[in-house]
């Protein structure tokens, strides 16, 4: 069973976020680039399935759809655990983009899940998965909080507003992945950093998709005001500003 | 020409997120010089469904077959796309919860209709459709505009505010076309959680972090939720712990949440923690060290021991309460 992780290259999550070009662009310089977190427990939960002789998942690919940019990126990828690595060569405007490329990727090719974190650390998009599936006309399963093996068929657990749901499927799925699927991202060790700079690494020529939706410009929020300190032995006054300053009791 | 609201039907019952959608769908139909109609799917009585002519829904489609009470993302799609047609929808208000995350990428592709997800305000513009949201994890925010004649938006929940309308609402029966070919999931089984307040959904949100010591030392936290009506939450240090549920984890990779008042117990407030409550209205940090960064984005802070000032702050409340 193989399974491909969707992998979004995003700024690590302390980078101090500038815009330049008269707020129209993300600033890139000196930022420091990793996995989007959730991509990264997707991928933690995808490895520890290939690794676990339980399971029936044998392979585990990565892809992404960036420059070359995003190349140390995948590598981590690999040195975590990935088998092989795929670059879609394309600067991507907007999540429906982005989309195109994998579905075009994924079309002859026999994966059993197709994983993407919930949504990425840069634009939030929460979109990518769930146009893959609607590309390539597959079912997706969204808010995929873990997946465990009974008889070497998949469960998954879904949260949903009133619990829990549990679900089967059959063929080629979408999965969108949160919290739970894995807790902790998995770090890589010498040896997978090692291993991972001989592991397969392909550049993909990017296929024509005209984006639906432009990013114009950008702006910071409003400085926030200063912090009002409150005696704790005058609660009371905390109460009352928060009744009558705050209006949010 | 409408705006088209989903109507996330809760088992049958509405929650106020509908309303604060429908009250959001109303502004924009208000601005457009057009009607707000609603799709809901899965049984649900008319007489819950007519809370929404409260908030300007003057139509409402109603999927009720039981058949789709659960949800199964291709056939929603689906549904929400024919609701799209029969409504002559111009542009589809979704909550930007689980459920709507699910259907919504999937119907921007269907009507090759350009997607915004987690908006927070009204459109700045309608010709062209030029939208603010949330980008970087509540870093920055960024105008998007959308080029396709449908537009699709998503609501962050609790950022926009209930505002009533008072509208004739009109509820039909709907019964959509499904193509069931390539649906290849199925829910098995279902755990319903115990009856308790949803983060998304809580006005108040009281949060536990490491700086409460240990997980024997939540009892004051949780009366203080009680007290107030609150959702308990933590940050991730806590749930690794396995102190609390990762359920109740707040920040960047657990939830996003924008409640009213957010009150921060022991917790440093690291970047990623802030990036889950930095849409919050109003945050009150009770923390021992002066330094940490929790008070910079908090509007009240209290310098002291969690442990010592936690009772007297339930009592302080609960005087509140009483008047």
């Amino acid at each position: 069973m193989k399974l491909l992780v969707c992998i979004s290259n995003v700024p690590d999550t302390t980078t101090k976020v500038r815009f330049k070009d008269n707020n129209t662009l993300f600033d890139d310089n000196g930022v420091q680039w990793v996995i989007n977190p959730w991509d990264e427990l997707a991928l933690t939960r995808a490895v520890e399935l290939k690794d676990d002789s339980s399971s029936p998942v044998s392979e585990v690919h990565v892809i992404n759809v960036g420059t070359a940019v995003t190349e140390p990126t995948l590598r981590k990828c690999l040195a975590i655990g990935a088998d092989k690595a795929f670059r879609i060569d394309l600067d991507p405007k907007d999540s429906y983009s982005t989309a195109v490329q994998i579905a075009e990727f994924v079309k002859d090719k026999d994966y059993r899940f197709i994983i993407n974190g919930i949504s990425s650390g840069d634009y939030n998009g929460s979109s990518v998965g769930g146009m893959i599936a609607e590309l390539t006309d597959l079912s997706s399963v969204s808010s995929v909080s873990n997946i465990r093996f009974e008889n070497n068929e998949p469960i998954l657990e879904r949260d949903v507003a009133s619990g829990k749901e549990y679900i089967a499927t059959s063929g080629t799925t979408v999965l969108i992945v949160q919290k739970g699927f894995a807790i902790e991202p998995k770090i890589p060790n010498m040896r997978g950093i090692m291993t991972a700079r001989s592991k397969p690494l392909e550049v993909i020529p990017s296929v024509d998709a005209e984006p639906l939706v432009e990013y114009i410009d950008f702006r910071l929020p409003e400085p926030k005001g200063k912090v009002k300190m409150i005696e704790s032995d005058n609660l009371d006054e905390l109460v009352r500003l928060l009744s009558t300053e705050a209006k949010v009791l | 020409m409408s705006v088209l609201v989903y109507v996330q039907n809760f088992g049958g019952k509405l929650k106020k997120q509908n309303f604060e959608l429908a009250s959001y769908a109303s502004k924009i139909a208000e601005a457009m010089g057009t009607d707000v109609a609603g799709i809901t799917i899965g049984e649900i009585d008319n007489e819950e469904l007519q809370k929404l002519s409260k908030y300007g829904v003057s139509k409402l489609l109603k999927a009720g077959d039981p058949s789709f009470n659960t949800r199964i993302n291709k056939i929603y799609t689906q549904i929400v796309e024919q609701a799209v047609e029969a409504a002559g929808a111009d542009v589809v208000v979704f909550p930007n919860t689980n459920a709507g995350k699910a259907v919504a990428p999937r119907l921007s592709v269907r009507l090759k209709a350009g997607y915004v997800p987690g908006v927070t305000e009204l459109p700045s513009s309608y010709d062209p459709f030029i939208v603010s949201k949330g980008v970087f994890t509540g870093k920055a925010f960024a105008n998007v505009k959308v080029n396709t004649s449908v537009k699709i938006v998503s609501l962050m929940i609790n950022t926009f505010g209930v505002f009533e309308k008072e509208t004739d609402l009109v509820i039909e029966d709907f019964a959509p076309q499904i193509d069931t070919t390539g649906v290849t999931s199925k829910v098995i089984d279902k755990k319903l959680s115990k009856e308790g307040l949803s983060l998304f959904d809580a006005d108040i949100v009281v949060s536990g972090g490491r700086g409460m010591k240990s997980p024997d030392n939540w009892k004051p936290l949780e009366e203080l939720a009680e007290v107030l009506g609150a959702a308990l939450a933590c940050s991730r240090p806590v749930s690794d712990e396995g102190w609390r549920s990762h359920e109740e984890h707040v920040g960047q990779t657990g939830k996003i949440i924008a409640p009213n008042l957010y009150i921060a117990v022991g917790i440093s407030g690291a970047i990623q923690h802030i990036a889950g409550v930095s849409g919050a209205k109003c945050i009150v940090a009770l923390n021992n060290d002066s330094d940490a960064p929790i008070f910079q984005v908090a509007d009240y802070g209290i310098l002291d021991d969690a442990h010592k000032v936690l009772p007297k702050l339930v009592e302080a409340f609960r005087e509140f309460k009483k008047e």
